[in-house]
């Protein structure tokens, strides 16, 4: 052996430069059809109909756009709804999660295991949506309610999990001093963990709140037609599936059914509804990969 | 005497830690509420269920709503769907998230690393309702984009959305896109994990890069990827129905190679409002289902305690 100096040999280039090449394909994958999307809802109709759909606009166009702000009200209450939920949700779900959370991990707490277990199997074995939905609409009335969409988002035993994992990250010893300090537990928890969980708790916050961001399965299962907002994502879905949505979108304007411009237009409000979350996404994403790190395996 | 000693115990246990107790009790009525109070209602599978009579009104059948979808083969398609998708999720996924976040271990820029990985990682932050636009930009027969390049260097694109043949490929690819980063992520954290003194050692032995990848870090990575495996093993009848049902929704002429079982549990019920026959797949899935986890979970158990779910 010749080489006593720790260097790179011809199979740790070929690695690194194959490597690089995957990388960057799976990275282009990644972004592409996110800009088909953008880039077709500044597209005229007539050039998605002459090109398809391109990763750069055929010819500029905003009408799309100026279609759904001329009557701005569905959209516009779209978007208070889901802001709404979702600042709701979280505030109250995080609550819930990060006291729950605290609670089971705390090693003097009898009652841990059996709470943890009574938690756990509800994902383990679940009655299924026929039951479910039964439920939620005869017995408790949720149909065309909010509620019936706010309450199942609120949390899940996989964030309970995740929560308990951050909390044992913070010693003991910081619980004991606030007992010798005659602190209660609730005290000990919103004085002394909370704030050294902030990360933990923007985690966690981050993951409800994209629940409710991305929401439209439960609104498809209990907000008939007599609901007038939506969530957005939801609308998003009603504009994709029902030519009706989209007659309704444009209500009021000079367009004639024959003549809207459906391509362009289900491109726009996918923007619309999802945007957001792609601008947030890269101030965040680190809280995202911290959940997944300590939370993953028992997912 | 004995279990009134008992009890009497619990009750000063109780009274003592009665401020964790009340911490924990949202939580506990949350999932009584939306989990517990539901599972009585899986009775509705041995009903002929009518809406407007209710679970206690409508008429008992038995096992019929059984007998019908296992006699019809509906319900053979929908196991043969659910699970060899998952299959195929499980085996792809894994194998591509573990060569990838091994191979972006090995790369010196940390910056490039970090990168891609955040940018692979999106697509798992998006709505099934967007991803389901994503693929209808990219493979619809007129607009596509896909279907542009095709016909550009002058081939025949086909008419995907009435071609059941093409959907597992699709949904696979689909899938493999939403959770690469997400699973790129949990390995690289495995890979982290791997003391890097043996690493050092390895190299000043001369080993190159291949070797030391066949020889420590997919060694090492065994227990992470067994016990992933497990667990996805153990959710092998549930199916991702946000998925699905965007990339194909009421296109029956897909249901062949597409339908799973949550698919058909939400049309079954929404549709054509025969929630006995959904409940009773439903049913089956839940009862089945538990059997595989439980399986999977003693499994896990006996191979990593610490990573047992109890």
């Amino acid at each position: 052996m010749k080489k006593n100096k720790i260097g790179l040999d011809r199979t740790d280039f070929i690695i690194r430069g194959v490597t690089y090449a995957i990388g960057s394909i799976g990275a282009l994958a990644c972004v592409i059809p996110f800009l088909l999307i953008l880039a077709s809802s500044f597209s005229s109709e007539d050039a998605i109909r002459r090109t398809g759909f391109t990763i750069w606009p055929a010819d500029f166009s905003t009408y799309s756009y100026s279609l759904i702000l001329r009557t701005p009200k569905q959209l516009v209450g779209a978007y208070i709804v889901t802001i709404l939920l979702t600042l709701i949700g979280t505030a109250v779900g995080l609550f819930i999660v990060a006291m729950t959370g605290y609670a089971l991990q705390r090693a003097d707490f009898p009652f841990r295991n059996a709470i943890m277990f009574f938690i756990y199997f509800s994902s383990l074995f679940s009655a299924g949506l026929v039951p479910f939905y039964i439920v939620m609409t005869q017995a408790y009335h949720l149909r065309d309610s909010y509620l019936a969409i706010l309450i199942p988002l609120l949390m899940n035993p996989w964030l309970i999990v995740l929560m308990k994992n951050f909390a044992k990250s913070v010693p003991h010893e910081i619980t004991e001093s606030g007992k010798i300090d005659g602190a209660g537990d609730f005290a000990i928890f919103t004085r002394l963990i909370v704030p050294m969980l902030t990360p933990a708790l923007a985690t966690i916050g981050l993951f409800i709140a994209i629940g409710y961001w991305n929401e439209w399965y439960y609104s498809s299962l209990f907000l008939t037609s007599n609901v007038e907002y939506r969530p957005l994502q939801y609308q998003l879905y009603r504009v994709i599936n029902q030519i009706a949505a989209l007659r309704n979108t444009v209500a009021g304007s000079v367009v004639t059914i024959t003549n809207i411009p459906a391509e362009t237009l289900k491109m726009a409000t996918a923007v619309l509804a999802t945007g957001p979350i792609i601008l947030f996404y890269p101030f965040v994403q680190k809280y995202f990969v911290a959940g997944v790190t300590v939370g993953a395996v028992k997912g | 005497m004995e279990a009134r000693a008992k009890i009497a115990w619990h009750v000063k246990k109780a009274a003592k830690y009665k401020t964790l107790l009340l911490m924990c009790l949202p939580a506990i009525i949350f999932f009584i509420f939306m989990s517990y109070v539901p599972l009585p209602g899986m009775w509705v599978a041995f009903l002929r269920f009518d809406y407007n009579k209710g679970l206690f009104k409508s008429p008992f059948v038995g096992w019929k709503n059984f007998e019908f979808l296992f006699t019809s083969g509906q319900m053979w398609l929908l196991l043969r769907n659910t699970i060899l998708y998952n299959v195929a999720f499980i085996l792809v996924g894994n194998v591509v998230q573990m060569a990838l976040s091994i191979l972006l271990s090995e790369v010196a820029s940390d910056r490039f690393r970090k990168t891609a990985q955040s940018i692979m990682f999106l697509p798992y932050f998006i709505s099934a309702v967007l991803v389901s636009l994503l693929v209808y930009n990219l493979i619809n027969y007129d607009y596509g984009f896909i279907s542009n390049l095709v016909r550009g260097s002058g081939g025949e694109m086909a008419k995907l959305y009435s071609m059941p043949k093409a959907w597992p490929v699709i949904i696979v690819l689909v899938n493999l896109w939403q959770t690469t980063g997400y699973g790129c992520i949990v390995y690289f954290a495995a890979i982290m994990g791997i003391d890097p003194s043996i690493m050092e050692a390895a190299r000043v032995d001369g080993a190159n890069g291949l070797q030391r990848i066949r020889r420590i870090t997919i060694p090492m990575l065994k227990p992470t990827f067994v016990i992933l495996l497990l667990f996805a093993v153990g959710g092998i009848l549930k199916g991702n129905f946000g998925l699905f049902y965007n990339l194909v929704g009421n296109n029956s002429s897909l249901f062949s190679t597409t339908d799973i079982i949550e698919t058909y549990v939400y049309r079954s019920m929404l549709n054509s409002f025969n929630f006995s026959q959904g409940s009773a797949v439903g049913l089956f899935q839940s009862v089945v289902g538990f059997g595989v986890v439980m399986a999977c979970n003693s499994l896990v158990k006996r191979i990593e305690p610490d990573y047992a779910l109890f």
